[in-house]
């Protein structure tokens, strides 16, 4: 090796140096943007999502000293919930019962398990027997009582009890309906007020042996031992359905249905009637960004291409305009902002991997913020139970 | 076995009149004179799961 290029590689070094001396400091404890960025958003690009999962690793920042690990107290510190809006009222024929909250600093697992709890471990009552002494409609008697299933019943589940299959059914686990209706001329449409709640449990009487004694009382389908609007719970309150106008059957001249319906408490990873949200859903927040100044011509194209308006124009000085971000919760990362020539590179969208905006539409049941309450209280036992048994 | 054989009420499937009749009667509607005549649902109670 000659010594010029010794020489030469000395100044190479030197070079380096001096630039790895120049770069800015990054603290340590704390991440450089980029890394931050990675960790806490998800990067919505026009062709694929990126960073899409979450880093659990503990030690996966040990070099640059920040620990990654989960720690109750840091959770407890930064995790908010903030309710946007609760609607609970009755206008007219249109039932409005659904709120939506953030729910922040929390792990998707954590929300994603509260949802599906939410949908099928929350329990209501929902018909689940039908006894039918007369049916002359149309409706066959299989598909009628599905559809008498499916109704909604306005009352709180947390007053009865499971009926297991031995169970006889009583006033603490059984809710009986009557429908006893019969067309007279030209068409009825039957509708779910016509279904009569019976406080004192089924009216029909079982057939028994005729030569057994006859001096007894006869034998229903349900043994009350109590009437259930003499219980304090239901004594001002009768149960009733969330919706009087659902569609049961449509009755022809001398048709008629009677039937007596029986609802029981369940969940809905059982059947579905027993959900008791309409359904439950969350999105992660969207972020939006504009990389660059976006003025004039180009600002009025980037406005006019979301279709949700989630951009604004604001005048700036002479007379020029400039697009912001006004509505960003408003996006649905459809990404056709970032479609076309060179946009990907003036206007970023990411999600926040942490930050979830969760919905919860009720059924009627109970009011969508207990529902939410009894889902943490569902969680909590399922930890309680893995507690004890690994203990 | 019962002695005296209960009448039994039909439908008319033309008229949808109700017809009594007990064995030995002739299987025709009183009021229209069609022949077809359908039985009347039972009233035991059949019981469903609401599925």
């Amino acid at each position: 090796m000659s010594s010029d290029t010794i020489s030469e590689l000395d100044a190479h070094l030197e070079e380096a140096k001096k630039r790895i001396m120049n770069m800015p400091e990054v603290p340590m404890g704390k991440l450089p943007p980029h890394l931050q960025r990675q960790r806490t958003r998800v990067f919505c690009n026009s062709d694929a999502p990126t960073n899409t999962e979450g880093i659990q690793y503990s030690g996966a920042y040990a070099s640059m000293g920040v620990d990654n690990s989960v720690r109750l107290d840091q959770f407890i510190k930064n995790f908010k919930v903030e309710v946007i809006q609760i609607k609970h009222h009755v206008d007219g024929n249109v039932y409005d019962n659904f709120m939506e909250f953030d729910m922040i600093g929390i792990d998707a697992a954590l929300a994603n398990a509260f949802r599906r709890i939410l949908i099928s471990e929350v329990p209501t009552m929902a018909i689940e027997k039908v006894l039918i002494a007369n049916n002359t409609s149309v409706v066959q008697d299989e598909v009628l009582s599905h559809r008498l299933g499916l109704i909604p019943i306005s009352v709180d589940p947390r007053l009865f009890e499971y009926m297991s299959e031995n169970d006889t059914p009583n006033e603490k686990n059984t809710i009986v309906f009557k429908l006893h209706v019969k067309c007279t001329h030209g068409r009825l449409t039957v509708r779910s007020d016509e279904l009569m709640w019976l406080p004192n449990g089924s009216g029909f009487t079982v057939e028994t042996d005729p030569y057994s004694d006859k001096k007894s009382k006869p034998k229903t389908y349900t043994s009350f031992s109590c009437s259930q609007d003499s219980l304090p719970e239901f004594s001002d309150n009768p149960i009733s359905l969330t919706h009087s106008d659902i569609i049961i059957a449509k009755l022809g001249p001398k048709q008629e249905i009677e039937l007596e319906a029986h609802a029981v408490k369940g969940i809905g990873k059982t059947h579905a009637k027993w959900s008791p949200v309409a359904t439950a859903w969350y999105r992660m927040l969207p972020e939006v960004e504009l990389l660059e100044e976006i003025e004039d011509q180009l600002a009025e194209e980037l406005v006019e291409k979301c279709p949700v308006k989630v951009f604004d124009i604001e005048d700036i000085a002479n007379g020029k305009k400039r697009a912001t971000v006004a509505r960003p919760r408003a996006c649905t990362l459809c990404r056709e902002c970032i479609r076309g020539e060179d946009w990907e590179n003036r206007v970023a969208l990411r999600r926040v991997k942490d930050h979830f905006i969760f919905t919860i539409e009720s059924t009627g049941a109970l009011p969508p913020d207990v529902l939410f309450t009894e889902a943490v209280k569902i969680l909590e036992d399922k930890c309680e139970r893995i507690l004890s048994e690994l203990s | 076995m019962d002695a005296q054989p209960e009448p039994v009420s039909y439908i008319c499937g033309d008229c949808g009149m109700e017809n009594t009749l007990k064995s030995g009667d002739v299987i025709q509607c009183r009021e229209c004179g069609y022949r077809i005549l359908y039985k009347k649902r039972t009233r035991r109670i059949v019981q469903y799961e609401a599925r």
